[in-house]
């Protein structure tokens, strides 16, 4: 790796994330085994800032640092001193001068894994700025897309929902691009960020035509918790219109794979037996995460 | 005081003026303006051979902060920062604690500014338009006027309400001052951080439209039209407001309108990185509205310069993007940044930039216009217009440093002013 930060995506060349994927190959093979943790790590400490609650990214990191047997420390903001009003600087550097070498940071803020990768000397894994990227997510769906299908250059892959309130997908849209996938993505007008074209993005208000033609489609949460009605009408809407369910894939393209970053809302922007259907790549990806985390982390945690 | 400017180029288009010649000071009047003035042992001289000096710069648009939020800036520090910018005189905006809407706040602030570096830098406090700047009642203008506050404005928050608005211009109007207007549509600008474009799409940070800005000055020329008032829309950023105010100055209304340097000179574009340091309001736009704002300025729909000088202190933005506070310092690199990127671009003349700095903003505050001649109080500003220099925040009079422009290479700035019986040079 050239950096000692993965800060995002963007501008990330393709030997890289080859680099990365292929690492995570070789941890994959770790997990299978009996005994899953490796000492790759033994001595390093890494600390999860979480300033958002999150379940699974924080779990996946957390088992992916201590398979690699380095030391965890986990800082989530309840409790905390930001309740306090310390700033985010302060409370990194503060954690700092306890000898951490990696920090994983989750923050509401976009650019905040930046500017923590200016204030600190350790090296920083984002683990999801606010509405920017979501590197590690889009990592972990790159290798299983990888692993279904061999390659990713040349497949069509279409992101359907909140594009514009989403990091994992502008992470997708970057890596995608850079390894040779056909991007587009599916959604309402309203929630379709502006000149996103000029990323060489098709767009799609259509989710039929969208899957008619992808090969892949990543479907994004709908967050219930965001709905302010200037966006889209309801939910009862969008299920109806962009939900992605069993009649429109038989419909429309029967063959094409399914993958989701959690958590669903069922029968919401998917419906329950799509969800858990045999194109369904949706638990492979949780598992892949852990593999595809640790390859990461081993990778920075292991620069000089 | 006696100074003695010798081989000066006296430039002041509003008295057709253009020429070399050595110019005499005493006590603050001009005495003599003629060549080979023989200099006397009691007076100080100062070789101006190849420097503009101009009648003094304005800068309409300044947030000196005190009273309430001294540890960003005080009235001395602003003050200071105007000097080495090559103002001779600032108005101060009202978005202070307490607000800028009794006369018990501006007198203080005048008496303040009074005592700073022998009160060079004249301050004319721009009231709010609305008691507690909530747009909901007006604030006592009559008395605020004469207490010494030259115009009005919410600044830091649009006036909203169209009836507020509508009397505002129709009760200032009787005082021949204008309302200054922050143009932002609340609801279309909701949480936005940067222009919203390609920069705030690939940053996955929420945007401010160029509509957020354009609709409300929409709005108000109609209002304006309507009451026949005086209307100044601070801070123009986009294209199409560029060329909603030239239509509206085609129908003769009384509109004019301030561009900052930042808006004119950096786009979108630097805000990759996070630098908080490019996170302002209105938000930096495209090349597309650079170039409308520059040809703004250049046909004259676009009247002065003005800093929105804005500073904040050095913690305030050192927090991830979406916490940091808007705005940046100005005062210091303003006239720098202008002859860069405007004069020696060949898009404006010197005397076009005197007009924006200096002639423009006085006329729209109702100043009185400043003379270049013999008998006149001498209110001047001296440029060097090739010198080369870097910008360097840590040498900002200003309290706090937070600028975009650290490390630029500018060419031609201000190197002293003189007023009120005064006079300051840059070290």
């Amino acid at each position: 790796m050239k950096s000692k930060h993965l800060l995002g995506l963007f501008g990330i060349e393709r030997e890289e994330i080859e680099l990365i994927l292929n690492t995570a190959h070789n941890f994959k093979e770790v997990l299978e085994r009996p005994i899953k943790k490796v000492p790759t790590l033994q001595g390093k400490t890494i600390v999860n800032l979480f300033f958002e609650s999150s379940t699974r990214t924080r779990i996946s990191f957390e088992l992916a640092e201590r398979r690699l047997s380095a030391d965890v420390v986990n800082f989530s903001v309840s409790g905390s001193s930001v309740a306090k009003g310390e700033t985010l600087k302060d409370t990194a550097r503060n954690i700092e001068a306890m000898k951490i070498d990696l920090v994983v940071i989750r923050h509401s803020s976009p650019g905040a894994a930046h500017f923590l990768s200016r204030v600190l000397n350790a090296g920083i894994v984002n683990a999801g700025d606010g509405t920017h990227e979501h590197p590690t997510q889009a990592l972990l769906d790159m290798f299983t897309i990888n692993e279904k299908f061999g390659r990713i250059d040349g497949l069509k892959v279409c992101i359907v929902g909140d594009i514009l309130h989403s990091r994992v997908a502008l992470s997708n849209i970057f890596g995608l691009k850079t390894m040779g996938a056909s991007v587009s993505v599916c959604g309402p007008k309203t929630l379709i960020p502006r000149d996103i074209e000029k990323l060489g993005v098709k767009v799609y208000y259509n989710v039929n035509e969208a899957i008619r033609n992808s090969d892949i489609l990543n479907v994004l949460r709908i967050q219930l918790e965001r709905q302010d009605k200037v966006f889209f009408p309801s939910i009862r809407e969008y299920h109806l219109y962009y939900g992605i369910t069993r009649e429109r894939i038989q419909k429309y393209n029967r063959d094409i794979v399914i993958m989701h970053p959690g958590p669903i809302n069922r029968d919401v922007e998917i419906s329950a037996d799509v969800a858990d259907c045999e194109q369904s790549l949706i638990l492979q990806q949780v598992l892949n995460g852990v593999a595809v985390r640790m390859a990461i982390l081993y990778l920075l945690g292991t620069k000089n | 005081m006696k100074l003695l400017f010798k081989n000066a180029h006296l430039i002041n288009p509003a008295q057709k003026l253009n020429k070399v010649a050595d110019i005499l000071i005493i006590d603050g009047i001009i005495k003599k303006i003629e060549h080979d003035i023989m200099s006397e042992p009691d007076v100080k001289e100062y070789d101006l051979a190849g420097k503009i000096v101009a009648p003094g710069f304005v800068d309409m648009h300044v947030h000196l902060r005190e009273p309430g939020y001294e540890h960003k800036e005080t009235i001395e520090t602003g003050l200071h920062s105007a000097a080495e910018g090559g103002f001779t005189a600032v108005c101060c905006m009202p978005n202070t604690n307490p607000p800028i809407d009794d006369a018990s706040v501006v007198k203080s602030i005048l008496q303040k500014a009074k005592d700073v570096l022998g009160g060079i830098i004249d301050v004319y406090p721009v009231a709010a338009a609305t008691k507690g700047r909530e747009g909901k009642e007006l604030s006592p203008m009559l008395e605020l006027s004469e207490a010494g506050a030259m115009a009005f404005s919410d600044d830091g928050s649009t006036i909203y309400n169209t009836e507020i608005l509508r009397r505002a211009l129709e009760y200032s109007s009787m005082l021949n001052r204008i309302i200054i207007q922050h143009p932002e549509d609340l609801e279309l600008s909701r949480n936005g951080v940067i222009n919203e474009g390609f920069i705030s799409t690939i940053l996955g940070l929420p945007g401010i439209p160029s509509i957020a800005e354009e609709t409300i000055i929409e709005r108000d020329i109609r209002i304006l039209e309507y009451v026949d008032g005086f209307y100044h829309a601070a801070h123009i950023s986009t294209r199409n407001s560029v060329e909603i105010i030239r239509n509206a100055k085609r129908k003769g209304l009384n509109v004019t309108c301030e561009v900052t340097p930042h808006h004119f000179t950096l786009s979108e574009e630097a805000v990759k990185g996070f630098d908080t340091n490019a996170k302002m309001k209105p938000p930096l736009r495209t090349q597309s509205d650079i170039e409308a704002l520059i040809e703004g300025l250049s046909d004259g729909t676009i009247d002065v310069i003005a800093t929105d000088h804005a500073p904040h202190s050095f913690d305030e933005k050192e927090v991830e993007f979406l916490a940091a506070p808007f705005g940046i310092v100005g005062l210091e690199t303003a006239i720098g940044l202008a002859l860069t990127y405007l004069v020696h671009k060949k898009h404006l003349t010197i005397e076009q930039l005197i007009e924006k700095f200096s002639i423009n903003p006085r006329k729209i505050l109702s100043l009185p216009e400043i003379k270049i001649e013999v008998g006149e109080k001498a209110n001047l500003t001296i440029i060097d217009m090739n010198k080369k220099w870097t910008v360097d925040i840590q040498k900002f009079k200003s309290k706090s440093k937070n600028s975009p422009f650290h490390n630029f290479e500018l060419v031609g700035k201000s190197i002293g002013i003189v007023n009120n019986g005064n006079v300051y040079f840059n070290e």
